[in-house]
C-alpha cells in the first residue's frame, strides 16, 4: 500500500508543477490584462475560498454561510495595510488621509530591498487579514458553534451582514474609508504567482485534512455522538475548523482585493457566499480537487467562454433578442440547479486527484490478479 | 414622543409586512425543517409581477393575478426543487433552496434587464396620505396591521378546523407518523407552500406601496429579517412569527428614529445571534430533545 501511494503523490506533484509551468509560459507570452491571465487569477482566488469553505462544510459538516464576511475582513485588512503612504491622501479624501500612517510593503522595502520587500509586505498583509478573520471567527464561534446546523447557517449569514454594516460605518471612516472605495494598493505580478500562493495555502489545508485533526473533523461530520464517544472534543475541534476555514477565507478575501484592484464592502454580499457554496457543491462536497477544478471552470465559463451569451453572439449563433444582458447567469444558475437536483455528489464526490490516479493502478492490479 | 411617532407607525407597518413573509418561513420550517432561502425571492417576484401587470391591467384584475401567480410559483418551486430531495440529507435541501434563490434572482435580472423596476402606479387608496395624531403617513401603514391580523386569524382557523390544516399541524409534529395516519404528505406540503407564498404576495403588495421600485435584490433583506422574526418568535409557531415580526419591525424603526439607521439591519442579526444562544426555541417555540 505504501509504494503506490508515493507514486500517486509524485504524479500529482508532477501534474501541479506542469500547470504552474504552463502559467509561467502564459505570463511571459500574454499581456498582463489578457483575459486568460485574469481568469487564472480570479479562478485561483475562488479556488482558495472554495477549499476553505469545503474544509468547514464538507469535511467538518458545519453548514456556515459567513464566508463573505470573513473575506471582507481579509480584503479590507490587505487594502488598508498596503495602500502606499503617498496615495493615502487621495484614497481617504473624505477622512483627511485616514489614520494609518504606514504601509507594510513600503516598511518591508526598507528592510529587504525594493522588490523583495514589497512582496514580503504584501504577503504579511494577506496573513494579517487571515489572522484577523481567524480571530473574529474564534470570537463569533464561541456562541454560534453551539447551534444546530441550520441555525448555524443563518447566524453566520447574519454575522456577515453585521460585518458589512460595521465596515461601512462612518465613524470607522478614518480606518476603513466608510462606504467609499479603497484602491491604489499593489498587486502580485502574474498568474503564476497567484497559483503558487494558493498552491501553498491549499497544500496546508490538505495537510490539515490528512492529519489527526482532519480525521477528527471527518468523524464529527459523519456522526457527532459517535465522535464524542471516541474521545474527540467536539467544541474544540469545531472551533478549530471554523477558525482555520475563516483564516483561509480571510487570505482569499485579501487576494480577491488584490485581483480586483479596488475594494468596497458593498460587493461582499450573501450572494458571494452562495456562489462559493454552489461551486463547492458542484465540485463535490468533501473533495478539494473538485472545489479547485470547479472554481477554474466556473470563472473561465463566466468571465470568458460564456460571455457571448450576454452580448448577442454565442457559438456563431446570433440572437440578440435572447442573448442579452443576464442570460449567461440565468444559464449558469440553471446548470447549477440541475447539478444540485440530479447529480448530488457533484463532479468529484468526495474523491481527490490522487484517488483518480490510484484507481487506475488498482484496476490494473485487480486485472492481473484475476486474469 | 411626537418625533418618534412616525417611526413607530412605520414600525408597525413594517412589522405587519415581515409577519406576512415570516409565516411562510415558519410553516415550511415546521414541516420540512428547511430554511426556504427562496422565500424572499418569491416575495420579490410578487413585486415584479405587480409592476408589470399593473402597467397594463386594471387593479381589480392585476392584484388577484399577483396573488395567484405567486402562489403557483411557490407550488412549482416545491415540486421541482424540494420534492425530489425528500429523502436526501437536510444539507442538500438547504443547498437546493439556495440554488433556487440564486436562479430566481438571475432569471429576474435577465427578464428585467437588470434595472430596478419603478413602481409607476402604486395601488390606489392604500397609497393615499392620512394624518394620524399629527403625523402624516400613507394609508398602507394603517391597513397593514389590520389586514395582517385578519389573515392570521383566518390561517389559525384553517390550521385548527380544516382537514388539510390539521394535516399540516400533524406533519409538523411528526412527519413519519402523520404519513402513517393517512395524511397525504405531498399535498399538505404543497398546500403549505401555496399558503406561504400567497401571504408573501400580500406582504409584497403592501411593502412595495412604500417603496419607489422593485430591484432583483429587494427580497433578500426583508426575507432574512422575516426569517429572524420567525426564529425570534419560535420557529414553527404562527403567533410567534407574528409577534416576532412586529417586535423586529418596531425596534428597527425606533433605532432609525433615534438616529442610528446604519445599525438597524445589524441590530436584527445581533438579536438573532443573541436569541439563538440564549433561548434557541424562541418566544413561543416548543423545545424538542434530539434522540440519539
Amino acid at each position: 500500500m505504501k509504494r503506490p501511494m508515493r507514486r500517486e503523490a509524485v504524479l500529482t506533484a508532477a501534474i501541479l508543477l506542469l500547470i504552474l509551468a504552463a502559467a509561467v509560459v502564459l505570463d511571459a507570452a500574454l499581456p498582463r490584462y489578457h483575459i486568460v491571465i485574469k481568469v487564472i487569477k480570479k479562478g485561483a482566488v475562488y479556488a482558495l475560498v472554495a477549499v476553505s469553505m469545503n474544509l468547514l462544510n464538507g469535511f467538518t459538516g458545519l453548514f456556515s454561510l459567513g464566508q463573505a464576511g470573513f473575506m471582507l475582513l481579509g480584503a479590507y485588512s490587505y487594502a488598508i495595510l498596503c495602500i502606499p503612504v503617498a496615495k493615502r491622501m487621495g484614497v481617504y479624501q473624505y477622512f483627511q488621509g485616514g489614520i494609518m500612517r504606514f504601509s507594510l510593503p513600503e516598511l518591508c522595502s526598507g528592510v529587504f530591498g525594493e522588490a523583495a520587500g514589497t512582496v514580503v509586505g504584501m504577503l504579511l498583509a494577506l496573513l494579517a487579514g487571515g489572522l484577523l478573520a481567524g480571530f473574529v471567527a474564534y470570537l463569533i464561534g464561541l456562541p454560534v458553534l453551539r447551534l444546530r446546523s441550520d441555525y448555524l447557517a443563518i447566524a453566520t449569514l447574519g454575522f456577515a451582514e453585521i460585518v458589512r454594516t460595521f465596515i461601512q460605518w462612518n465613524a470607522l471612516g478614518p480606518l476603513t474609508n466608510g462606504s467609499n472605495l479603497l484602491k491604489s494598493y499593489p498587486d502580485l505580478p502574474g498568474a503564476a504567482s497567484y497559483l503558487l500562493l494558493i498552491g501553498v495555502f491549499i497544500g496546508v489545508i490538505v495537510l490539515i485534512t490528512s492529519s489527526t485533526y482532519g480525521r477528527a473533523f471527518k468523524a464529527i461530520r459523519d456522526d457527532e455522538v459517535a465522535a464524542e464517544a471516541m474521545g474527540i472534543n467536539l467544541a474544540h475541534h469545531k472551533r478549530l475548523a471554523f477558525v482555520i476555514s475563516s483564516f483561509f477565507a480571510g487570505v482569499g478575501g485579501g487576494m480577491l482585493a488584490m485581483y480586483m484592484g479596488t475594494v468596497q464592502a458593498l460587493s461582499f454580499k450573501s450572494t458571494m457566499t452562495y456562489e462559493i457554496l454552489l461551486i463547492v457543491v458542484i465540485g463535490g462536497i468533501g473533495s478539494i480537487t473538485g472545489s479547485v477544478a470547479t472554481s477554474f471552470f466556473y470563472i473561465a465559463g463566466l468571465e470568458w467562454l460564456l460571455r457571448g451569451l450576454d452580448s448577442g453572439k454565442f457559438l456563431g449563433i446570433k440572437a440578440p433578442g435572447v442573448f442579452k444582458n443576464g442570460f449567461r447567469m440565468a444559464v449558469v444558475s440553471t446548470i447549477i440547479m440541475v447539478v444540485v437536483l440530479f447529480f448530488r455528489r457533484g463532479i468529484m464526490g468526495d474523491r481527490e486527484l490522487t484517488d483518480l490516479l490510484r484507481r487506475k493502478n488498482r484496476r490494473r492490479k485487480e486485472e492481473s490478479e484475476h486474469g | 414622543m411626537q418625533k418618534l411617532l412616525p417611526y413607530i407607525l412605520n414600525g408597525i407597518s413594517a412589522g405587519g409586512q415581515y409577519a406576512l413573509i415570516s409565516i411562510g418561513y415558519t410553516l415550511v420550517y415546521g414541516i420540512l425543517r428547511l430554511i426556504n432561502f427562496a422565500h424572499g425571492d418569491v416575495f420579490m417576484v410578487a413585486g415584479l409581477i405587480l409592476v408589470y401587470s399593473s402597467a397594463t391591467l386594471p387593479f381589480y384584475f392585476s392584484i388577484p393575478l399577483v396573488l395567484v401567480c405567486t402562489a403557483v410559483l411557490g407550488f412549482v418551486i416545491e415540486r421541482a426543487a424540494y420534492k425530489p430531495l425528500r429523502s436526501a440529507p437536510r444539507m442538500s435541501l438547504m443547498i437546493s433552496a439556495i440554488g433556487v434563490s440564486y436562479l430566481i434572482q438571475n432569471l429576474a435580472f435577465y427578464l428585467t434587464g437588470g434595472l430596478p423596476q419603478p413602481v409607476t402606479r402604486p395601488i390606489p387608496w392604500v397609497s393615499g396620505m392620512v394624518t394620524v395624531l399629527g403625523a402624516s403617513t400613507k394609508r398602507v401603514t394603517l391597513v397593514t396591521p389590520v389586514l395582517t391580523l385578519a389573515l392570521v386569524l383566518v390561517l389559525l382557523w384553517l390550521t385548527r378546523r380544516t382537514r388539510i390544516g390539521i394535516g399540516m399541524r400533524a406533519a409538523s409534529r411528526d412527519f413519519e407518523t402523520a404519513q402513517l395516519m393517512g395524511v397525504k404528505i405531498n399535498s399538505v406540503i404543497s398546500f403549505t407552500f401555496v399558503v406561504g407564498s400567497f401571504l408573501a404576495a400580500v406582504g409584497s403588495l403592501l411593502y412595495f406601496t412604500n417603496y419607489p421600485n422593485v430591484a432583483i435584490t429587494s427580497g433578500a433583506m426583508p426575507g432574512l429579517k422575516a426569517f429572524v422574526a420567525a426564529v425570534f418568535g419560535g420557529i414553527g409557531s404562527i403567533p410567534g412569527a407574528v409577534v416576532g415580526a412586529f417586535l423586529i419591525g418596531l425596534s428597527e424603526e425606533i433605532i432609525k428614529g433615534l438616529g442610528y439607521s446604519t445599525f438597524s439591519d445589524a441590530f436584527t442579526f445581533a438579536l438573532l445571534i443573541v436569541i439563538l444562544c440564549v433561548k434557541p426555541t424562541g418566544l413561543f417555540g416548543e423545545s424538542a430533545a434530539d434522540k440519539v
